[in-house]
């Protein structure tokens, strides 16, 4: 069934293709609504005022006379989902793996192998995710019916991929869908292996991190001693690479297990990076080593599952076996340890398995309002935009979801989504939109 | 066997600060002082007394070992378990990696290697390289992390590696049919000229690090010279702070090895599978290097036709301090019987065929203050065999590290049943979860 309140009555349409209707009024009033707010407690029934992309008012105002009104009647609001890890918004780049594991990187040409790191292999970070965003990704689309209203998207190709960008999944003009960049530095342990360029092998991988920090630390200590004076010093070159290392607020680095997350954390601690690890399939494992280091975690929702095709012949260990079985209590064992986490969905094959997902975790132990929060307001913490994002606040970006049935739930239906102030509705009360990727 | 199913198995083993021990009764091989049956009493990690007979402190766990036998853990000079990658061959100069970095404590080797009485071992780089990456010593103490395996205190060290493999990364089609070399250097002499000019670089490194230092003392405002991951390494061992390890097979590269080292003033700790070292044994001897070889491998690679099973005995009697290495997870778990070998192969006695393995060893890596004997106040690694070590009937009953039961003969074979349990439980579990897949109509025709 079909809820057009307003759609018809609104002068102002905008059709979008995929069969969605925007609508531009620049008020809009959701009157009578279960109110979720995140940030504080949940409001049995209460008004949610939109202005100018930003939420006016939550609670119980009243609806201006210019206001485009909503019945809320049986409805919840949620704040926007936001996927803590995606490469949404950047059709022309490979998207996450399942694994959690690094895309490798696409010999674009030849070049020749690197004979050490002052060769910059496998590095772009200075590429910049806010400035390669595009409207045509049809996943952009698929992920608003979901729920998600917004993204932190990244460049993964490489060792040092890229500088991702908090963003909105909507926008008239690509640039408009930038919230915050740049948002971090996205590193893998990409390898090609032995016979390849440096670095073939995951310790040198570790080696070549190290000394890029190494030299973006001198880098920036010549930069700032020449830029006061440089009146008879001699100038240091321009380093794209290292000019991108330095500019990352954070730095996300790969772990799935215990003994990658010392790893990591330890490389983290060595380097003074403001470290947030992702992948976490074993989390549950060791939750203590994660509370220990106060490390901040992105935890990849794609539970891992029997790799398809594998050899049925072939047995697999104990720890295999109990990792499927038991990865999605991941996300229970960091709340009882205290761990800060988000969810990423960037690594689901599609939108519609983001649910099932999500309820694989709570039945392994975790609240809906953890899970909630997994996706709204801890991923804006953990990112530092939570000033913007992640909760149903006065003052705060105007993205919200609004679903008739508790967020996650089976029957669960998505009414609208709000991005900017901006109404969208699934054209299907299902929102099981298969994306051809 | 699965690895999961040992890794579980073996965490149970690790146990938390334990009280006294008292292993009685066994035929104690000390290394260094002699054998005799008695006792040996263990006491916060540490070997407290070691004699015939010897008193049980109250509250102390006693375990009647007789008719077994007792010696000190084996430790390896040459492994490369415990680790996620072992070789950055891109570079034939990559002493900026380190095993460190990537030590796995989830290797079941190390398990399997703890089940051969082994200890301590040092987990060196692959020998991809000229100058290969940096070491370290671990003790094989499995169920912990990484931070855990670490042996606290050992020297560090780097790998160098002469001969084909570092001569040899791989070959590409080149033009017209060609074949090219990958990676200078393509031969032995280039391997020479590239630890030749690495350290030419490390020395150059060195003096710019010294006169922003001395420039510093003297108060002047400078930038300090780039921090080079790969030449820090080197100026240690030019410092005398890191000990190198090279693999190396044939006498003349071993020599020229001696006299580079000589010339830049740095020395050669331990010479690594060294099979030609019983013709060069007195150069290595006036050096100073060890010798960490292996019993009787030979003919595998072409550089290697001219070993004997003999060359650790000629070594030992020549002065060269002499270890036996596995370089292989499997052969980790059975040095003791390598060690034998040299008995039947130039008529070393059984101490000196144990020390091979134990004290040796301890010393080339400048651990046997620590380790490598039983001997009142080291750590308390042992091994209790049901037979003479030496014997290759001999299998291993328990082993302790720092005074704690790391493995149990009677408790890994008791555990693995409930292990297999836990397994099918788990792979029923998924194939009910698992879609029904429709039965196809296999009606014969």
């Amino acid at each position: 069934m079909k809820y057009r309140v307003l759609a018809l009555a609104c002068s102002a349409l905008v059709f979008l293709p995929g069969g969605i209707v925007a609508e531009v009024p620049s008020v809009i009033a959701i009157r009578g609504a279960r109110i979720v707010t995140v940030s504080g407690p949940v409001i049995p029934r209460g008004t949610v005022i939109l202005r100018d992309g930003l939420i006016e008012a939550v609670g119980d105002a009243q609806p201006p006379p210019e206001a485009w009104v909503i019945d809320g009647e049986g409805l919840t609001v949620y704040p926007g989902l936001l996927d803590a890890l995606s490469t949404l918004g950047l059709p022309d780049m490979p998207r996450l793996n399942g694994t959690g594991r690094p895309n490798a990187a696409r010999p674009r040409s030849a070049p020749a192998p690197a004979r050490g790191p002052e060769d910059r292999p496998l590095n772009t970070s200075y590429l910049r995710a806010a400035g390669e965003l595009s409207l045509t990704d049809r996943r952009l689309e698929a992920a608003r019916n979901a729920g998600f209203t917004g993204a932190v998207t990244f460049p993964t190709e490489g060792v040092f991929a890229g500088l991702g960008a908090v963003i909105d999944l909507a926008g008239k003009r690509p640039g408009e869908m930038v919230v915050q960049s740049p948002a971090g530095l996205y590193l893998t342990m990409y390898n090609g292996g032995f016979g390849t360029g440096y670095p073939s092998s995951l310790m040198g991988v570790i080696a070549y991190i190290r000394q890029i920090y190494l030299d973006a630390g001198q880098y920036k200590a010549a930069r700032d001693i020449y830029a006061a004076h440089p009146n008879g010093l001699k100038r240091p070159g321009y380093d794209k690479w290292l000019e991108g290392v330095l500019e990352a607020p954070r730095v996300l680095l790969p772990a799935n297990d215990p003994k990658e997350f010392e790893r990591m954390l330890r490389l983290g601690e060595e380097l003074n990076l403001q470290v947030l690890l992702y992948g976490l399939a074993e989390g549950f494992r060791a939750p203590e080593i994660l509370r220990k280091h106060n490390a901040r975690v992105l935890v990849n929702l794609r539970w891992p599952e029997k790799p398809r095709g594998a050899d049925p012949e072939a047995e697999e260990t104990l720890r295999v076996l109990e990792t499927r079985d038991l990865a999605p209590s991941t996300p229970a064992a960091l709340v009882k340890a205290g761990v800060k986490f988000a969810f990423y969905a960037g690594a689901l094959e599609k939108p519609a398995d983001l649910a099932p997902a999500v309820r694989r975790a709570m039945i392994a132990g975790l609240s809906h309002d953890d899970a909630v929060r997994a996706m709204t307001l801890n991923v804006a913490e953990l990112y530092g935009v939570a000033d913007r994002l992640g909760s149903v606040e006065k003052g705060k970006i105007a993205n919200l979801v609004v679903t008739r049935g508790d967020l996650f739930r089976d029957k669960t239906e998505v009414k609208y989504v709000f991005v900017d102030g901006m109404k969208y509705e699934p054209e299907t009360p299902a929102p099981a939109a298969e994306v051809t990727r | 066997m699965t690895r999961l199913l040992w890794a579980a198995l073996a965490a149970s083993f690790t146990l938390p600060a334990a009280p006294p021990v008292v292993i009685q009764n066994a035929r104690v091989l000390t290394v260094t002082r002699g054998s005799f049956t008695g006792a040996v009493l263990v006491k916060d990690g540490k070997i407290a007394e070691a004699a015939e007979k010897v008193m049980i402190p109250p509250g102390a766990r006693v375990i009647d070992a007789g008719g077994q036998y007792l010696m000190p853990g084996i430790i390896d000079c040459h492994s490369h378990i415990a680790a996620d990658s072992i070789n950055e061959g891109a570079v034939s100069v990559s002493s900026m990696t380190g095993i460190e970095d990537v030590l796995n404590p989830d290797d079941i080797s190390i398990y399997r290697a703890l089940a051969g009485g082994v200890t301590t071992a040092n987990i060196l780089h692959g020998s991809a390289n000229s100058i290969g990456g940096k070491c370290i010593v671990i003790k094989t103490r499995w169920g912990s992390a990484a931070e855990g395996l670490k042996f606290k205190g050992a020297m560090p060290g780097i790998k160098f590696a002469l001969g084909e493999n570092p001569k040899r990364r791989g070959m590409d089609d080149g033009p017209a049919g060609s074949r090219r070399n990958l990676r200078y250097p393509g031969t032995r002499m280039g391997v020479e000229d590239v630890i030749r000019e690495a350290f030419t670089e490390a020395k150059a490194y060195q003096a710019r690090w010294k006169e922003y230092e001395a420039g510093k003392a003297r108060g002047e405002t400078l930038i300090p010279p780039r921090r080079d991951l790969k030449l820090e390494p080197l100026v240690e061992v030019l410092e005398g702070k890191r000990f190198v390890h090279a693999h190396c097979y044939r006498a003349d590269e071993i020599l020229m090895l001696l006299r580079v080292a000589d010339e830049f003033g740095f020395k050669i700790r331990t010479l690594q599978h060294v099979l030609e070292g019983y013709k060069v044994a007195r150069e290595i001897a006036a050096h100073g290097a060890g010798a960490s070889t292996f019993s009787d491998w030979w003919s595998y690679k072409v550089e290697a036709y001219d070993a004997i099973p003999y060359n650790a005995a000629i070594m030992v009697r020549k002065g060269v301090l002499v270890s036996l290495n596995s370089d292989s997870a499997e052969l980790m778990r059975r040095l003791n019987t390598e060690a034998a070998k040299t008995m039947k192969y130039g008529g070393l006695t059984e101490t000196e065929a144990l020390s091979l393995i134990t004290i040796n060893p301890a010393k080339q890596l400048k651990i046997d203050d620590r380790v490598g004997s039983i001997e009142v106040g080291k750590d308390a690694d042992l091994v209790l065999f049901d037979k003479h070590p030496l014997s290759s009937f001999a299998k291993v009953q328990k082993v302790f590290i720092d005074g704690a039961l790391y493995f149990d003969r009677d408790r890994d074979l008791s555990e693995r049943q409930l292990l297999q349990l836990k397994k099918k439980k788990l792979l029923e579990q998924e194939k009910q979860s698992a879609p029904q897949q429709k039965k196809q109509d296999r009606r014969p025709q």
